[in-house]
């Protein structure tokens, strides 16, 4: 069944953090090196998204708990799998393969369960990250003229990321935690450009990052300017991500029920990190602060960010059965 | 036909409604059209070129076009370190870019380093479709709106014909083939210059004018753009024309439907204030309406060019009033002379804030008027506010300087309560300066209350004492009184401890004076004797208490939760950046005391009520001027009732009103919301909401009210169309002057006492009813089965006061009624009496009705001067109020309201019943033009004789004023002792004048 007809009957739950549930494995450096990489001459500790390669069973058994705590979609162990971003452990060489077998495995993942439960059909999303530069902030003080990165650098490199993950079977593309439009506007220039290559489209998801409590990007734009900058893009999805607990995102959720036309996705941390960059909020207090939007109809794919586990994305996944998802407006764009 | 909306954004979203009149574009950081911004380039001194943007910006621009097209630069490189250092200056960035160039390679340039949606201007089928396709495509791919010129293969597009056949070709490429999004398309059909003598340039405004409605009404969703200053190539060096030719342009061009331009603001007429003859021969120019369009226009800019007469002109104004001057100051936006007008202001007028709200407030009303109706453009508003805030921010220490002043005057006279009345400053206000010192006292005394106070307390708290209400350690002017009982103004001190700040100990007696001075009651008790003899104690206060009358309106005395003085928070809502509204009101709260949490501009909702909630305010004041600022409020209200809040919501600005309060707002929120018109409607307002006691009360009342205005606009009329005056003149009918009847006499009448008894039976007794807020006809209200009982008790109590008042000759009735020769002239009606002349004016009927139907007026009724017939009017004052006042006096004596009101009443129904009397009279027997007439005193209630009585300030003749011209043509003062106050209230009130 088609994500975007099953969007329009239930409320969809995306998976929980990646991150959060591999660093409780306590990884060593050797977990990071598969057989090519033995003599890598740079150390690769902390180099999740590699995890697909070397420790695929890993990654594996976190997709599986995901989906049966009830996740539709999941995310592939893609957040860093750029040439920019691998950049830092000299790593552009296998950003195909990386996005490829992450990909890979996630279908794997979600094909088992479908064929178990054929009603409930699991979606596996491209996950596209930030990259860790931005296109339209100076990284030095001195220089406000000055770019880290250009908007032709981040096109070819998202370009190879998207192409690696809808081969590697992809259902969908989530470009997310976007903290500078102007990267995520690439991505999108990107994505486009692949379909074009391709001649097939996949639906694409787009979420933000509300930074702080002054309601804007990392980048300087509000919500309502945010959803403007990229909704020239058919979207399967916008929404917001990350930084934020769930009752502190409601607002910009707001803002992106009331304008947008296309469907509206959540995906918070499990509160603010506290002072030992812990995330805290527990499974039952998240799933009741995301209660109050789903009961003002806001949501249509809500999931978990940087501290959920399991346990909360079965909390979120019980309290999302109960509500209808939001209604698309018919309004203007 | 769907709709829709061009989105733009910087850091902050614009969105392009049919609302929002014009999006200005700033045009100065463009290296084609500045030299000054060029030479900034061209040297590297790009700080000096981000102040232009930024100017640009505070300037009121709500785009800005970035243009590097120069033969000597590196203009993508120009156009993307530029739009790179724009990015980090937050005040630039907010607003959306438009990226100017006619070389594609540069565009591109820009679209890669703007995170936001920009608009790019321009492209064209100048190269060709494949050419525009592609371009079109990436520009889509990039998330930009466009700007296509009306250029093709051929050429561009200098007729009206050619102009929508290019732009009809490009949309239908745009939207079909590439899929563009109709909101994000915007034509550019060519500004060209007119009055340049060249005969094929004559029509160049006009097919623009005429292009732009084709594309607004045939190519839904695209906008229309264009560069203004162009129209006026041939008046170069003649700023004068051109701004007005600019103003007028713009006028007719959005009116047509274009909605965005590329306009300077400085080079801006307002459209109202161009003189007359220019604006004809401009508006002959632009419309092509006549063949000498351009000599005249240019012959008349030689007399403004060599006459100078532009800086005769600008210093005309100067010898204006104050007044005068500050309107003109606020429209033109000229801040060279305000201070020095303001201080002028100042000093004429008693308080520095009546300056605000005087000529200031005039002024800025002519400037919402202005912009209302499309004859200012949003720069020139942003402008005029700039000069109020200086104006007022001139103001600022005068009004400090007055508050200071009058807490100073209240602290020093308080005690004694001899040189400030009550009414004059309300000792609500006074205790604030000593406030913050008082509540530690109250706080250390009610935590560490006597022995004695404790057990009087025990008692007293929570309405033990037979339901009177006590507080406890309560602030009074600048004392603590120990207990309180605000209903009966009664005082209970127990002496043993020390009530005032050490420093300012008043003697006990001082301070008892005081208090009674300010209408309290004080009585003490030593603690010996609370702790010996508590029975006793509390019988004598019981007394004390009923002896006491309540008090009608109990005052308040601040801080009487420990809570501090009211705090307010203000805001103006999401998306709007007007706050000049918000602020004066702001001030004038500030001036009577209340807290002022402004939180300034553009605040989101969840900002107001976080803060809201974290400084615990009394009252939230939202405001907003421009429309969806009014959807943002309902959104505060339903996140308001979400959350459970219960303060009141004040709602505020030019476009908010009370009806769309109660429709959108008040629905919302079970809490308090009211719409407040203005900064001076916000002070009771808000005592009332605040008030402990009549809060609850208030809260209710609004409640119905806003409901009842729900039901007036679901019931209400479609709105009025009114006539032109000459058209409604046009329809007069003419009194047919065979059938005019002489009276018996001219000249004045007197009855110097009216015999009561014979008015009685003429009494409309309904009205008695509804003075004493009973509804309902007489007689049947007599029987109505819920108030019947009380209306019969009333109506026996009246009659019996009536047989008393008649039987005593209690009140006298006096009357003059007086006949003229009259005529009317036009909707005047002039009288001869004695050869002098006075004229009555008169109102005609404006509002549209069906073909055929008069517009009718009061003049209409007496024969018009041009007859050359006399015609003649009548006229009357009558009283029955003479010789009430002792009457009141005595019963108010005895604080007997009831009779006092009553025979207030029954004087009012015998004045009426006068009048129909006196009506009746003229009828049969003075004009005699009825003498057969026969009615019924129900009849006469209907109305159902011939002739009519209109009173001066009821609709027929709405204007008070009319009442000095009949008082004078009867000389009611001197012969029946009838006065007319200031504002032509008659006094005695028992009275009635009416002219037929």
């Amino acid at each position: 069944m088609n994500i975007t007809d099953i969007l329009k009957e239930r409320i969809l739950v995306l998976d929980g953090a990646m991150g959060t549930m591999i660093q409780r494995h306590k990884l060593e450096e050797e977990d990071f090196r598969t057989e090519a990489l033995k003599n890598h001459p740079h150390p690769l500790k902390g180099n999740n998204d590699l995890l697909s390669l070397s420790r695929p069973d890993i990654i594996k058994d976190i997709h599986a708990q995901y989906y049966a705590a009830g996740a539709d979609i999941a995310e592939t162990n893609t957040f860093s799998g750029t040439t920019i971003a691998q950049a830092d452990y000299h790593l552009e060489h296998l950003v195909y393969e990386l996005n490829f077998q992450s990909a890979k495995i996630a279908r794997e993942v979600a094909d088992e369960f479908t064929a178990r439960e054929p009603n409930k059909p699991r979606f596996v999303a491209g996950s596209m990250g930030p990259t860790n530069r931005t296109a339209s902030l100076s990284p030095d003080v001195n220089d406000p003229g000055y770019r880290a990165v250009t908007y032709d650098q981040l096109v070819t490199a998202y370009k190879e990321q998207a192409r690696a993950l809808i081969d590697g079977g992809a259902d969908l593309l989530l470009v997310e935690t976007i903290f500078d439009t102007l990267n995520a506007k690439a991505a999108l220039f990107a994505i486009e450009e692949v379909f074009d290559e391709i001649g097939k489209r996949y639906p694409i998801m787009v979420s933000g990052t509300i930074t702080d409590a002054s309601g804007r990007t990392l980048s300087g734009q509000t919500t309502e300017a945010f959803l403007i900058s990229v909704s020239h893009i058919p979207l399967l999805s916008v929404g917001l991500n990350c930084a934020l607990g769930a009752s502190a995102l409601r607002p910009y959720l707001q803002v992106l029920s009331h304008n947008s036309n296309f469907m509206v996705s959540a995906h918070p941390n499990a509160g603010l990190p506290n002072e030992m960059g812990a995330y805290d909020e527990s499974p039952e207090y998240m799933a009741q602060q995301i209660e109050e939007f789903l009961k003002e109809g806001l949501i249509n794919i809500i999931g978990g960010c940087c501290g959920t586990t399991p346990p909360h994305i079965k909390a979120i996944a019980e309290v999302a059965a109960k509500y209808k998802p939001r209604k698309l407006s018919v309004s203007s764009q | 036909m769907k709709e829709y909306t061009l989105k733009l954004s910087g850091l902050e979203p614009l969105i392009v409604t049919p609302e929002s009149n014009f999006i200005n574009v700033g045009e100065r950081t463009n290296v084609t059209g500045s030299a000054k911004f060029l030479k900034l380039i061209k040297e590297g001194d790009y700080d000096g070129a981000l102040s232009v943007a930024r100017d640009q910006v505070e300037g009121g621009a709500q785009i800005i076009d970035v243009n590097m097209d120069e033969g000597m630069l590196d203009g993508a490189e120009a156009m993307t370190k530029f739009l790179n250092l724009i990015a980090s200056e937050p005040d630039i960035s907010r607003v959306p870019v438009m990226i100017d160039s006619s070389k594609w390679h540069i565009i591109e340039a820009g679209l890669k380093v703007v995170q936001g949606k920009c608009v790019v201007n321009s492209i064209s089928l100048k190269a060709g479709e494949e050419e525009f396709i592609q371009q079109a495509k990436l520009i889509k791919r990039y998330g930009a709106a466009v700007i296509v010129m009306a250029f093709d293969e051929v050429g561009q597009a200098d007729s009206y014909e050619r102009r929508i056949e290019i732009c009809e070709r490009a949309y239908r490429i745009l939207v079909e083939k590439v899929k563009f999004y109709p909101g994000d398309i915007i034509f550019d059909p060519n500004i060209f210059p007119v009055g340049t003598g060249m005969e094929e340039h004559r029509k160049n405004a006009l097919d623009f004018f005429r292009a732009t409605k084709w594309i607004r009404t045939n190519l839904p969703g695209a906008h229309v753009s264009g560069g203004v200053s162009n129209v006026s190539f041939s008046f170069r060096g003649n700023n004068a024309v051109r701004e007005a030719m600019h103003s007028a342009f713009l006028y007719h061009a959005i009116k047509e439907g274009m909605d965005m331009g590329i306009v300077n603001p400085a080079m801006l007429e307002v459209y109202d204030d161009i003189p007359k003859e220019l604006l004809e021969r401009v508006e002959d120019v632009l419309l092509d309406r006549r063949e000498d369009a351009t000599e005249r226009l240019l012959e008349f800019a030689e007399t403004v060019k060599q006459k100078g007469k532009v800086e005769v002109l600008n210093e005309e104004w100067r010898n204006g009033t104050v007044e005068s001057r500050l309107s003109h100051a606020l429209v033109k936006g000229i801040v060279d002379f305000i201070d020095a007008d303001t201080e002028e202001a100042r000093q004429k007028l008693p308080k520095p804030l009546d300056v605000i709200e005087g000529p200031l407030m005039a002024g800025m009303n002519v400037v919402g008027d202005l912009f209302g109706a499309g004859k200012m453009f949003l720069p020139q508003v942003v402008k005029s506010a700039r000069v109020m805030k200086k104006a007022v921010a001139y103001l600022m220490p005068y009004m400090d300087e007055e508050k200071r002043k009058q807490t100073e005057a209240l602290s020093k006279s308080l005690p004694k309560g001899e040189t400030l009345g009550e009414e004059e400053y309300g000792y609500e206000t006074a205790d604030t300066a000593l406030y913050p010192l008082l509540k530690e006292f109250v706080l250390q005394n009610r935590n560490n209350p006597t022995d004695a106070e404790e057990i009087l307390w025990n008692i007293l708290k929570g309405k033990k004492l037979d339901g009177y209400k006590f507080r406890r350690q309560q602030i009074i002017g600048r004392f603590i009184a120990d207990f309180v009982c605000l209903k009966k103004k009664l005082v209970i001190e127990l002496d043993g401890k020390i009530h005032q700040l050490p420093d300012n100990i008043e003697s006990d007696k001082q301070r008892t004076e005081w208090l009674e001075g300010m209408g309290y009651k004080v009585i003490r008790f030593d603690n010996d004797r609370i702790f010996a003899d508590i029975d006793n104690a509390l019988n004598e206060i019981l007394i004390c208490l009923k002896s006491l009358s309540d008090v009608e309106s109990e005052v308040i005395p601040l801080g009487e939760d420990l809570g501090g003085a009211c705090k307010i928070l203000m805001a103006t809502v999401k998306g709007d950046v007007h706050d000049i509204g918000k602020n004066i009101v702001g001030v004038v709260m500030a001036c009577n005391n209340f807290e002022i949490i402004d939180m300034g501009v553009m605040v989101p909702t969840d900002k107001i009520l976080a803060k809201a909630i974290e400084e615990k305010v009394d009252v939230i004041g939202l405001s907003g001027l421009i429309t969806p600022s009014l959807d943002e409020m309902v959104g505060v209200a339903k996140e308001m009732e979400r959350l459970g809040m219960k303060i009141p919501l004040l709602i505020g600005g030019a476009t908010t009103s009370r009806v769309h309060t109660a429709v959108k707002i008040d629905p919302h929120y079970s809490g308090s919301v009211v719409h407040v018109i203005d900064a001076s409607k916000s002070v009771p307002v808000v005592q009332s909401l605040i008030s402990k006691e009549f809060g609850e009360a208030y809260h209710k009342k609004l409640k119905e009210d806003y409901s009842q205005y729900r039901e007036d606009y679901k019931n209400r009329k479609r709105d009025k169309n009114f006539v032109s005056l000459e058209k409604a003149r046009s329809t007069k009918v003419g009194v047919d002057v065979a059938n005019i009847v002489k009276p018996a006499f001219t000249g004045t009448k007197v009855f110097e006492d009216y015999p009561l008894e014979d008015l009685r039976s003429y009494i409309d007794w309904t009205p008695f009813f509804a003075t004493w807020e009973l509804a309902g006809r007489y007689p049947k209200i007599l029987d109505d089965a819920i108030i019947g009982s009380e209306a019969k008790k009333l109506f026996d109590d009246a009659n019996k006061m009536l047989d008393e008042v008649i039987s005593k000759k209690l009140l006298t009735a006096k009357a003059v009624v007086g006949f003229w020769q009259a005529n009317s002239v036009s909707d005047d009606v002039v009288i001869d009496s004695n050869g002098v002349e006075n004229t009555f004016h008169f109102l005609r009927q404006q509002s549209e009705k069906a073909d055929g139907q008069h517009y009718n007026c009061l003049a209409d009724f007496v024969a018009a001067k041009e007859t050359g017939v006399s015609d003649y009017m009548g006229g009357f004052a009558v009283t029955a109020g003479i010789g009430i006042e002792p009457l009141v006096e005595a019963y108010e004596k005895d604080h007997d309201d009831y009779h006092s009101i009553m025979i207030k009443a029954i004087a009012d129904r015998l004045a009426e019943a006068f009048a129909e009397r006196m009506h009746e009279l003229v009828r049969k027997e003075y004009w005699g033009y009825a003498s057969n007439e026969n009615l019924s005193s129900e009849d006469l209630i209907k109305e159902e004789y011939q002739g009519i009585r209109p009173a001066p300030g009821y609709p027929a003749c709405p204007d008070h004023t009319e009442k000095r011209t009949l008082f004078n043509l009867l000389d009611a003062e001197n012969k029946i002792g009838l006065h007319l106050t200031e504002n032509f209230a008659m006094y005695p009130a028992a009275a009635v004048s009416e002219a037929k």
